[in-house]
């Protein structure tokens, strides 16, 4: 018989894994990549992977990325999957980024503040010429750091001296976690924050961007980013006082925003929020004037953007749901394409006898 | 206020330092039209939000009386209920049609809606009704299939009154209804209301700044200035005879035009 | 597998599901939020189906996982991999001798039992979703059974094609309350959930909801009095077993158009063919 149905499932996948192990390790006679390489010399894709897989470990990360082949979102999802599965022991206590050390801080509204401008390690005034002495050179000398690192106060904190920032929201004692409690509307800015920092950085990167071009102008202006590492302190209950449990890199971006009062509040700057996993500048302000625009709603503010829809912007944000769901369209669907075949066949022949009918009628 | 549909009392809310309701009080009896009228920022569409329950207001109180001869205090019934009461007993017409109709669903199944939403499941039966409203509204029955974009703006106008009517309410709120078409088309669709209006005996609560419309439609009649209603009684009344300063300009303009 | 709990899930987060899944039996179509996890496969792959069944397997269990109706297609392999791996349940291609059915997008032929589950795995919970897309006013709607705009989507179809033109994932009412999406099963496997014996769970993991319909509860499929509902089919028998009462599939066998028709339930198919056999 000449049907030859899909049969051999179990042979396919077990040929494909093989394949894609092949096709990943590529030509064995080039050395493999290590865990240290990509950690250290793909920093930046590790960032993103942790940023987007929710899990603060480069060494993971670096896994991930290795077994993704360096696609970001497939290794932010393997981090994910493997996250979900972890104890939790604590929760962490606030991160006082303030107090971060800090390795680069620049500010655009104020030529100097307390505790200066700081470039750090930046592509920003690079030419982007391809460096094709790059794959051969020696390693480059070391930089020179300037003095000791000092914790410096936050932009936010210096203008809120003088009223003209928003206040702090109260700390309203323990924050959402989409994580445990599945996303619900109206999301509050903790539970908004917390997708954000979670989200795809290009819908991140596209929506903050359609902000700037009139799609819920927010006035943005870049308070202040920051690079450098942080504290982490839990609180062990049998303890009952804060420890250390070790460092991270983070990027936080305060973005000062305008906002024109309301019959409650006199005009004052408001705050757009974000924050990164790593050295994440693009995300962090892209997060930052997201957070900004989703609070148009409780300021008073006319929802008309996609930016200010919160549901929207929430429901879509995430990679690894997006994915997922983008790419099942590859999954079999023949048994409803073969009822959606039963019911088109069956209008056309309807239209088909109508026409001819109609044809009919005019002889 | 024995036997009144509507009836409310001492209706006060603000706008930071702009009073847009400030001590109103209203009644409608059934088969009545009141027409409230004044210019923009009068405070009548305010009055049409809070009268209808899409308003809570900060002082006063509606009551409405159901078809059972019970009264409710209107803002203090639950959402659900109000939700139905604006599926059955009440309707709305809006200014602009688009805001209520499905422009990518049949005019059939426009005026269907509400009669599904009660429960109705017989095709045929639906749509015969329709046919038959579009009649009443004078739309062709040959037009039951089209999508409301292909109609003009006067029949999306009684598309939207047919669609309104279908459950046969006992009190309509009317935002404008002529605003925005030809005088014209104005006038057809006036003298369309008039005729409904009185063979169905539904009760309307017409918001207008047009004074030729009020006295077209309307039995009685409130004029509103800044918050408050300024003269109020039976519209041949008001209008021949005007007490109110403001009144008077309402009308004199009128006849100068 | 080591390093891994009885069926992927630590046991809390089974218990969370269970209690879900305790109020979605209680209220029969709707849908309950519950802290959906991410799972070693992709959103869209059958997560939500996939920590259902997570969550009520037990070692007795014999577990069937089908898609397209089929056991051996590439992604019901996958799923029913990963039970056999995490799990170490007994699994088979056989409705009848399975617990636990896991579904994409199909009902078997045979008529399950009150000792059976079947979990589907479903992509949009939300039945209401095509014509309001914002969730929050959609659980706004079923909390105020508010179902006039679903009936006046089925009234434009008959009025433009003479008839309904949804295919599958067929809505209906769930115990005369509750509009509920069944999933994209074809509407020919609709009337099959009505007083199914068994015990009807479903699960969407991307979109974080349970839903379910107890044994022997009123399923109705929405429709007119003057125009029911009716299940259609390819008018068909199958090539390999003549059944003339199953769903088909559409096997185009050449590129001029040469086609055959086979059953969709692969276990169906065979049973019928084996038991023919054996009488010849």
């Amino acid at each position: 018989m000449a049907y030859v149905a899909v049969k051999g499932g179990e042979r396919a996948i077990d040929n494909a894994h093989a394949w894609l192990a092949d096709a990943r390790r590529g030509d064995p006679d080039l050395p493999a990549l290590t865990l240290a390489q990509i950690e250290q010399q793909l920093g930046r894709a590790v960032d993103r992977v942790m940023a987007e897989g929710a899990l603060h470990d480069r060494r993971l990360a670096a896994l991930a990325l290795m077994q993704a082949q360096g696609d970001v979102t497939e290794a932010a999802f393997l981090l994910r999957a493997y996250r979900t599965t972890l104890p939790r022991f604590a929760a962490g206590e606030p991160l006082d980024t303030a107090a971060m050390h800090l390795r680069r801080r620049v500010s655009a509204i104020y030529k100097d503040l307390p505790g200066g401008q700081m470039l750090g390690p930046t592509t920003d005034y690079t030419h982007r010429l391809l460096d094709f002495a790059l794959p051969t050179a020696s390693p480059a000398p070391a930089a020179r750091r300037t003095g000791e690192p000092k914790p410096m106060p936050r932009i936010g904190d210096i203008l809120g001296a003088e009223g003209l920032m928003e206040p702090d929201a109260a700390d309203p004692g323990s924050s959402g976690d989409l994580t445990r409690e599945p996303l619900a509307f109206p999301a509050a800015r903790d539970v908004r924050l917390q997708a954000l920092a979670r989200a795809d950085e290009g819908f991140l990167l596209g929506l903050g961007y359609s902000t700037q071009r009139g799609y819920g102008n927010t006035h943005p202006f870049v308070g202040e980013i920051r690079v450098g590492e942080t504290a982490v302190e839990i609180i062990p209950p049998e303890l009952g006082f804060p420890i250390s449990i070790g460092d991270i890199t983070l990027t936080e971006c305060q973005m000062v925003t305008q906002f024109r009062g309301s019959k409650t509040t006199p005009p004052q700057f408001t705050r757009g929020y974000g924050l990164a996993f790593g050295h994440s500048e693009r995300r962090a302000m892209a997060m930052s004037l997201l957070d900004r625009s989703l609070r148009a709603a409780e300021l008073g503010e006319d929802v008309v953007a996609p930016a200010q829809d919160v549901e929207f912007v929430l429901s879509h944000c995430d990679s690894i749901e997006a994915t997922g769901f983008v790419e099942h369209l590859k999954l079999p669907h023949y048994v409803d394409f073969q009822s959606e075949l039963e019911t088109i066949r069956r209008m056309r022949a309807d239209a088909m006898r109508g026409a001819l009918t109609e044809a009919e009628a005019a002889e | 206020m024995t036997g009144a549909l509507l009836s409310a009392r001492g209706l006060s809310l603000a706008f930071g330092a702009i009073r847009a309701l400030d001590a109103v009080d209203a009644d409608l009896w059934p088969g009545e039209v009141l027409a409230v009228v004044g210019e923009s920022g009068s405070g009548k569409s305010t009055l049409l939000d809070v009268l209808s329950g899409r308003r809570q207001p900060q002082a006063g109180i509606v009551w409405y009386r159901d078809p059972e001869d019970h009264l409710h205090e209107l803002h203090a019934m639950p959402a659900p209920r109000l939700r139905a009461l604006h599926r059955s007993d009440w309707g709305f017409v809006h200014q602009n049609p688009r805001e209520t109709l499905r422009m990518n669903v049949s005019a059939g199944g426009n005026v269907g809606e509400r009669l599904m939403a009660q429960g109705a499941r017989h095709y045929g039966d639906i749509r015969a009704q329709a046919i038959d409203w579009l009649r009443q509204v004078e739309i062709d029955a040959d037009r039951v299939d089209d999508l409301p974009r292909t109609y003009s703006g006067g029949m999306l106008q009684r598309l939207q009154i047919a669609r309104t009517l279908v459950t046969h309410p006992r009190l309509v709120f009317m935002d404008e209804p002529t605003g925005g078409l030809d005088v014209s088309v104005q006038a057809r669709l006036l003298d369309l209301i008039r005729g409904l209006v009185a063979r169905l005996r539904v009760a309307v609560v017409l918001v207008t700044h047009d004074i030729a419309v009020a006295r077209l439609l309307a039995h009685r009649i409130m004029v509103m200035q800044r918050g408050r209603v300024v003269e109020a009684g039976l519209t041949d009344q008001v209008l021949d005879d005007p007490q109110h300063p403001y009144t008077q300009l309402l009308v004199s303009s009128v006849l100068q035009a | 597998m080591s390093g891994y709990n009885f069926a992927y899930l630590d046991e809390q987060t089974k218990r969370m599901i269970r209690r879900a899944i305790l109020k979605a039996v209680a209220i029969p179509g709707h849908q309950v939020p519950f802290g959906g996890r991410e799972m070693p496969l992709p959103y869209g792959w059958g997560t939500g189906g996939i920590q259902v069944t997570a969550s009520v397997i037990g070692a007795g269990d014999v577990l069937k996982v089908i898609d397209q109706g089929a056991d051996d297609t590439t992604n019901a392999v996958s799923i029913r991999r990963f039970f056999a791996r995490t799990a170490d349940v007994r699994t088979t291609t056989r409705t009848g001798e399975a617990s636990i059915i896991q579904t994409r997008h199909r009902i078997p032929e045979t008529r399950l039992r009150e000792d059976q589950i079947i979990v589907y795995q479903v992509p949009i919970p939300e039945p209401l979703a095509k014509l309001e897309p914002s969730r929050a006013e959609a659980r706004r709607m079923h909390a105020l059974a508010e179902y006039g705009a679903m009936h006046v989507r089925l009234y434009e179809d008959i009025t433009r094609y003479g008839h309904v033109s949804i295919s599958y994932d067929y809505p209906v009412l769930v115990n005369r309350r509750y509009l509920m999406a069944p999933s994209p099963i074809p509407a020919f496997d609709n009337p099959k959930m009505h007083m199914m014996p068994a015990l009807q769970l479903f699960g969407a993991g991307r979109e974080k909801r349970i839903y379910a319909v107890p044994p022997y509860t009123e399923v109705r499929s929405l429709d007119f009095e003057d125009h029911p509902f009716r299940a259609t089919r390819a008018p068909h028998a199958c090539a390999l077993c003549g059944a003339a009462d199953s769903y088909l599939d559409e096997v185009v066998t050449e590129d001029r158009g040469g086609r055959m028709f086979v059953c969709s339930d692969t276990d169906h198919c065979e049973t019928r063919r084996s038991a023919r056999e054996a009488a010849a």
